[in-house]
């Protein structure tokens, strides 16, 4: 196992995606926001699933759950469940091809908002409605950029 | 693949022990009385989050103030004096109309209505989730800003203040999902709760019987028997009346009038009771 190796810019990464989920935009553009973080996480998840996994998830979870007023621990457990799969499959996401990536990442996105919804109705009963979905297609078109955004930054950097 | 994570425990280990830790914070959030603490705290720890994320927008918004030309601020602030003129002619029937009703309030022997202490507040951050309608605004325990104080704006009731760090505090909106709100009819006086769909531009007025008076265009206001909100600030305005004979109750819908997808500057609110409650502590002490 190779030595751990600018962890700090992992972290530098996950503080700029939080920055993104709250800072203020055009009331109409706000429905359309991709989930910052959960993007960035599992862009890390797959590249270095020894440093950012469940725990790393978890962490970031909880942060946005403060940033963002939801009940305390609802988006913990939704990145958690996602890094999982993320993380179980990293070997096998890797060799899709960024389109296929794509895909799987909405598929992820899908779940993560449907966990989120699931968990939400139970806690404080709110209603359904389709337009929650946007993000998971917003996200899925921003993640080409980001990954390739992102591993410029790892390589420049030699994060491992 | 055994040896992949060998550093701490297994992957599937770590999954449960973290939905167990989520399971375990949502039911403290959800279900007892320290988790109005744990957030004002937490909200203080992420308050410079807040203050740094807003900051590109405030840059633009100071360099496009600077870049106003000579012309449209002199146009801006002939149409402000205009409007303090106007505005200031209404206070002076206003103040004449206050006297009057406290003396007849006095002859009726209720108790007159305490004016409150008001501050104002500008929005940091406006969290538009669905599940979620929370605002966080740029004043604080320092400020001496309270929990469960409520807050408007121009137009109407906005929300009340949830959670208190001592630079910002976070404001649960009336349309957000767990939000209602006491109000009353202007036109009949009927009394009822409106309560957040999650969505902006919609509240929904519960428990109204079939027989109910109630149309589109009335204005619904605080009726100040929540104890949270003082009495007779405008909250929604009625746009939809469905009866239907099968349904116990009529479904209504009412628009806020607070504006509260584009929100800049609120007033926080001490209400009356308060003020006069420190008023007391103060002579005592």
């Amino acid at each position: 196992m190779r030595p751990a190796q600018g962890i700090g810019f992992i972290y530098l990464s996950l503080l700029a995606a939080l920055l993104l989920t709250v800072t203020p935009v055009p009331f109409q553009f706000n429905l359309f926001r991709p989930d910052w973080v959960l993007l960035v996480l599992m862009y890390w998840t797959l590249a270095l699933p020894r440093r950012v996994n469940i725990g790393t998830a978890f962490l970031m979870g909880l942060l946005t759950d403060v940033l963002v007023g939801t009940v305390l621990g609802v988006n913990a457990l939704a990145f958690s469940v996602v890094s999982f799969v993320v993380a179980v499959n990293h070997l096998k996401i890797r060799n899709f091809s960024v389109i296929q990536q794509s895909l799987l990442m909405g598929l992820m996105l899908a779940l993560y908002q449907l966990l989120l919804f699931w968990l939400s109705h139970f806690l404080t009963g709110v209603n359904f409605r389709p337009a929650y979905l946007w993000p998971v297609l917003t996200g899925m078109i921003v993640w080409p950029w980001l990954f390739w955004l992102l591993r410029r930054y790892r390589r420049q950097l030699k994060i491992q | 693949m055994n040896d992949f994570f060998n550093r701490g425990p297994a992957l599937g280990l770590r999954l449960v022990l973290a939905i167990a830790c989520s399971v375990g914070l949502m039911f403290v959030d959800r279900y007892t009385e320290s988790a109005t603490q744990i957030r004002s705290l937490l909200t203080s720890a992420v308050g410079p989050l807040f203050y740094a994320a807003s900051l590109p927008e405030s840059l633009i918004a100071g360099a496009s103030e600077q870049l106003m030309s000579q012309q449209q601020l002199l146009s801006e602030n002939a149409q402000l004096k205009d409007r303090l003129l106007q505005q200031d002619v209404q206070l002076q029937l206003l103040s004449f109309l206050q006297q009057e009703n406290d003396k007849l309030r006095a002859l009726l022997g209720s108790a007159p209505v305490v004016q409150g202490q008001r501050l104002i507040a500008e929005v940091l951050a406006v969290y538009s989730h669905p599940f979620s309608h929370q605002v966080v605004l740029n004043k604080g325990s320092n400020d001496g800003v309270s929990v469960h104080q409520p807050i408007i704006d121009e137009k109407g009731v906005v929300g009340q203040i949830v959670s208190v760090g001592p630079t910002s505090s976070r404001a649960l909106l009336i349309s957000d999902n767990t939000h209602a709100i006491s109000v009353r009819a202007e036109r009949t006086g009927v009394r009822t709760v409106a309560e957040g769909l999650g969505q902006w531009d919609m509240l929904r007025v519960i428990h109204l019987p079939l027989s109910t008076d109630i149309r589109e265009g009335d204005r619904l206001l605080t009726s100040g028997l929540d104890g949270r909100f003082p009495e007779g600030y405008p909250v929604a305005e009625v746009i939809q009346v469905i009866k239907d004979a099968s349904q116990p109750f009529m479904t209504v819908h009412a628009r806020p009038y607070a504006s509260l997808d584009r929100i800049r500057h609120v007033l926080i609110l001490w209400p009356g009771s308060q003020v006069e409650a420190v008023r007391q502590a103060e002579e005592e002490n």
